[in-house]
């Protein structure tokens, strides 16, 4: 054994960056659509730099909790809280601006405009100058373009699609427009990213590019990432903790390990007997 | 056989070397264009989006802050050092920051799995590798137990290895500041420097290539800095190289054609050479650089016609028309003119005019408007292909090399460029013919010898420094080398004449109705051969001509399809006439094949290559026929399908008799001899 002369890797397993801080937190949160109920008083919370993966079966009301998170749904009971600012309700544009970033289970990107576009409209909230000075571009707003471009080259860069920056995103293949659509959300420079199915769709090896990207987002800025994935494998392999949908109530709460063992999410994948 | 010795040290070779004696190792050559090229450019790269530019100066400072911090960290003469990653500045900066400490580059592919690497840091005996990201590292930790040897792994990149543990990790930026402390500290560090460089010799092994041989482990072909340094002044010689000649750097840097092109003749001859932003963006950085000098195998030519043929498809009715008349006054004229030729003035207008319209627009979109000088080499390049860039006034030729050469055996000399040789000796090149035909060469730059390995060096280099190549070949009458085959597949027929079936083989598949050939011969009295033929090609000429067909076997067997084939052979055949040493390897019979050869079926290996000895073996019944003079013959054979089931294929093939050309008096007995 020569594990002590050669580098060896920090093991990943466990909350290795959560620090206990609730960062943002649902309270008995109910919603429904006329009579459907999606979410039934569910309670949760994501701790300061974690990976926290919401899984659960089709119709389990996922979707609709990230929906609820950045203020698109409001519920009709319960409340959010997000650094420790509670509201009833949160707003899309609030969510933005105070640090909440996502992406969305189908693409949702400007298929005309650029990888580069579509990664600078990220930035828009960071824009400082008003569109008079916009309009005549020269001088302030000039610099202040090449300052967001170059946050948006660092992002590129990151995620390594250097050969697509010119390209119509319509042009590309899904693996890459989830990648592009990943670097709109950082863009933002979020707090809390929120990750609607980023690997449905993907082979193997995109799988494991994006789920690289995730690990390195994380442990390079710290963001806290909430995800929902419908591959239970990678779900195990990145997050910390784990909380388990089914007909919009929760049914488990815990590490990957917990999640795994606890019989209530075994019937609700594999089914029961009525 | 007479070896050329042009003289090595002309333009950039004599005009540089002003001062003191001519470098003999690649670091003194940086430490001379630090001096004589200080601001002029010798790296650019792209980086986030935009190009940069390291002068001669500065990469020469990049290279000794590097190598400092390297000493620092216990790097000494005589260590090894691996080098892992894409074509960055900061890779070929550590080529010269250990060879300057008296250290062996050991660049290894980068798409390598982590076994093959593990084989050949320890064979190596590799104390530091010098990697470029995290792929790389979790490939060097996955076998970090076999390699007791490696001390330290350098990356480049951070992203994803924050968290790693760094006890014998390190950030190339780390290294860099280790260095930089030191030369702000120590105000002798530079002169310290300098003196490490002094110390190194032309024959200190500077790199050791390990060569993927198609059978047994890699071998580790060791290289001394005359062999480096006398090769890339030779080739840079040989085409005039100046410092205004850009390259841009792309394929891998284990490869010995980029250790040659991009770190030595850059270094000798004070070129500038470009790295692109990744491995996806060659082609639109290629064509922002717009290189002077520029290297690639066959398929990557044939994948820039491929996309030029694509997007001329979708182009509107008007281009479409220009692009094809002035592509065959190009085919008509084109290759004359870029050979100084003569030409009739109403062509050379004509050339003139699509040059404007066609040619040049074309050339600037596959990034080769400024070139001066192209290679090919590592395979044979298409005929056709190779007339198509030439036509469009690239400057292509063909080169043939070897690792253990330090790249050049043969070239082409400007002016002097046939789609079917390989060129003539490089300076300071000699070759001759072994009586088994198998080409053997002598040049300053053959290897020191294999790594460890004494039987293998023995096997390849004589005594008095010839080295075998392994491939068959002769010269022709001008002059140029042929490579036939490998040597080992070369065979001879009954009355002695030299077979090379893939020689012929290759001939007939460059044609798109064939897709693979067999050809018999050796040990008989005439040459015969087997066909497939290509289903898209054939099946699309069926379509145009209302051929109708069922199955590949129906259309394999179409008398037509037979005329075609039979038509090309001819071609074939009568080209072969005047060869003088292919004279005898006329194909007097063939027939199509009923289904196509598959590596299912054991019929090819997976790289596609057909397997002789088997096919001969389980189509028997069918060679028999074509050396016993009947018409035709029937057999069956075994298939496995796609999902693994097997069935039987049986059918009756005819046989053709194609006719044989005269050969020009003579040649025939001295070919037998």
């Amino acid at each position: 054994m020569k594990a002590d002369v050669n580098p060896k890797p920090v093991a990943r397993s466990g909350p290795v960056v959560a620090n206990g801080d609730v960062l943002l937190a649902v309270s008995n949160v109910s919603l429904s659509f006329g009579g459907v109920k999606a979410i039934r008083d569910v309670s949760l919370d994501i701790r300061k730099g974690e990976i926290r993966a919401i899984i659960g079966p089709n119709g389990a009301g996922k979707t609709s909790m990230l929906n609820v998170i950045n203020g698109f749904y409001h519920p009709q009971q319960g409340t959010i809280s997000f650094k420790g600012r509670e509201r009833r309700a949160m707003r899309p544009y609030i969510a933005a601006s105070q640090g909440i970033a996502r992406t969305f289970q189908n693409v949702a990107l400007f298929k005309g405009m650029s990888t580069l576009d579509n990664i600078m409209t990220g930035r828009t909230l960071k824009m400082r100058k008003g569109i008079i000075q916009q309009a005549l571009y020269w001088g302030l707003s000039q610099r202040e373009e090449i300052q967001h471009r170059r946050v948006v080259e660092e992002i590129i860069d990151f995620l390594e699609i250097q050969h697509i920056r010119k390209t119509p995103v319509g042009k590309l293949p899904y693996g890459l427009q989830k990648r592009v659509e990943l670097g709109r959300a950082l863009a933002t420079e979020p707090e809390l990213l929120l990750l609607d199915e980023p690997m449905a769709g993907m082979n193997l090896e995109e799988k494991q590019d994006m789920s690289r990207f995730i690990l390195t987002v994380r442990d390079a800025f710290n963001t806290t990432i909430a995800l929902i994935e419908h591959d239970i494998g990678v779900v195990m392999d990145l997050s910390d903790r784990v909380v388990v949908l089914d007909y919009g109530r929760k049914i488990a709460d815990g590490t990957p390990a917990e999640v795994q063992a606890n019989q209530a999410v075994i019937d609700a994948y594999l089914g029961i007997p009525h | 056989m007479g070896g050329h010795h042009l003289s090595a040290s002309q333009a950039v070779g004599s005009s540089m070397s002003g001062s003191g004696s001519t470098p003999d190792t690649t670091p003194k050559l940086l430490v001379r264009n630090a001096r004589e090229f200080a601001d002029r450019p010798a790296l650019r790269h792209k980086d986030f989006g935009i190009w940069q530019t390291l002068t001669w100066r500065e990469f020469s400072d990049l290279v000794m802050t590097f190598a400092i911090g390297l000493r620092k960290m216990g790097f000494m003469r005589g260590d090894t050092a691996a080098i892992i990653g894409d074509n960055r500045p900061k890779l070929y900066a550590a080529f010269a920051a250990v060879q300057s400490l008296g250290g062996i580059a050991v660049p290894i592919y980068q798409d390598s799995v982590a076994d093959e690497m593990a084989y050949v840091l320890a064979h190596a005996e590799v104390r530091f590798a010098i990697v470029q990201d995290q792929e790389q590292v979790d490939k060097l930790i996955a076998v970090s137990e076999q390699l007791p040897k490696l001390e330290r792994v350098i990356y480049e990149e951070e992203r994803g290895l924050t968290a790693y543990d760094h006890t014998r990790l390190h950030a190339l930026d780390t290294v860099l500041g280790l260095g930089r402390k030191e030369l702000s500290v120590n105000p002798g560090a530079a002169g310290w420097w300098l003196d490490e460089i002094a110390q190194g010799k032309g024959s200190d092994v500077s790199v050791m290539l390990y060569t993927s041989g198609t059978t047994g482990r890699p071998k580790g072909v060791m290289l001394t800095h005359d062999n480096i340094v006398i090769s890339a002044r030779n080739g840079n010689a040989f085409d005039r190289f100046t410092p205004d000649d850009t390259l841009i750097a792309y394929l891998p840097m284990a490869w010995v054609g980029d250790h040659i092109f991009s770190y030595g003749q850059t270094l000798a001859g004070a070129l500038c050479l470009a790295c692109p932003e990744g491995p996806e963006t060659v082609t639109e950085d290629r064509r922002e650089i717009a290189p002077t000098y520029f290297f690639a195998p066959p398929r990557v030519f044939e994948n820039m016609l491929t996309r030029i043929r694509v997007r001329m498809e979708d182009a509107g009715r008007v281009k479409k028309a220009m692009f094809d008349y002035f592509l065959k006054v190009a085919d008509r004229c084109g290759e004359k003119i870029l050979d100084g030729k003569p030409v009739s003035l109403k062509d050379r207008l004509l050339y003139r005019i699509g040059d404007v319209f066609v040619y040049g627009p074309l050339r600037n979109q596959i990034g080769l408007s400024r070139l001066r000088v192209g290679y090919t080499a590592g395979e044979a390049i298409g005929p056709e292909l190779f007339r198509f860039y030439r036509a469009l006034g690239i400057n292509l030729k063909q080169l043939y090399g070897q690792t253990e050469a330090s790249v050049y055996i043969t070239l082409q000399p400007d002016g002097e460029v046939f789609a079917d040789t390989v060129g003539k000796p490089g300076p300071d090149v000699e070759i001759k013919i072994s009586d088994a035909g198998e080409v053997l060469y002598r040049s300053p730059g053959v290897f020191l010898k294999y790594f460890k390995n004494d039987e293998a060096t023995n096997e390849t280099k004589t005594p008095d420094g010839w080295v075998r190549t392994g491939d068959a070949g002769f010269l022709d009458s001008h002059g140029h080398l042929k490579i036939i085959d490998r040597a080992k597949d070369v065979g001879r027929l009954n009355n002695g004449a030299l077979f090379s079936p893939k020689y012929l083989e290759n001939r007939i598949k460059f044609y798109p109705e064939v897709r693979e050939a067999v050809a018999f011969g050796h040990g008989r009295d005439y040459v015969t051969m087997f066909i497939n033929i290509d289903l898209v090609s054939v099946g699309s000429w069926a379509e145009r001509n209302n051929v109708s067909y069922a199955s590949y076997q129906e259309l394999a067997a179409h008398p037509r399809v037979y005329d075609i084939v039979a038509k090309r052979l001819d071609e074939i055949n009568r080209s072969l006439a005047e060869e003088p040493q292919m004279a005898a390897s006329q194909i007097q019979r063939f027939l199509i094949l009923f289904k196509e050869l598959d590596a299912d079926d054991g019929e090819m290996t997976r790289t596609q290559k057909v397997r002789r000895s088997f096919i001969a073996e389980r189509y028997a019944p069918l060679v028999k026929a074509l050396y016993d003079g009947s018409g035709k013959a029937s057999m069956s054979a075994e298939v496995t399908f796609e999902d693994g089931r097997k069935g039987t294929l049986s059918g009756e093939v005819r046989i053709l008799d194609l006719k044989t050309y005269p050969a020009p008096a003579g040649v025939m007995r001295e070919a037998a001899e």
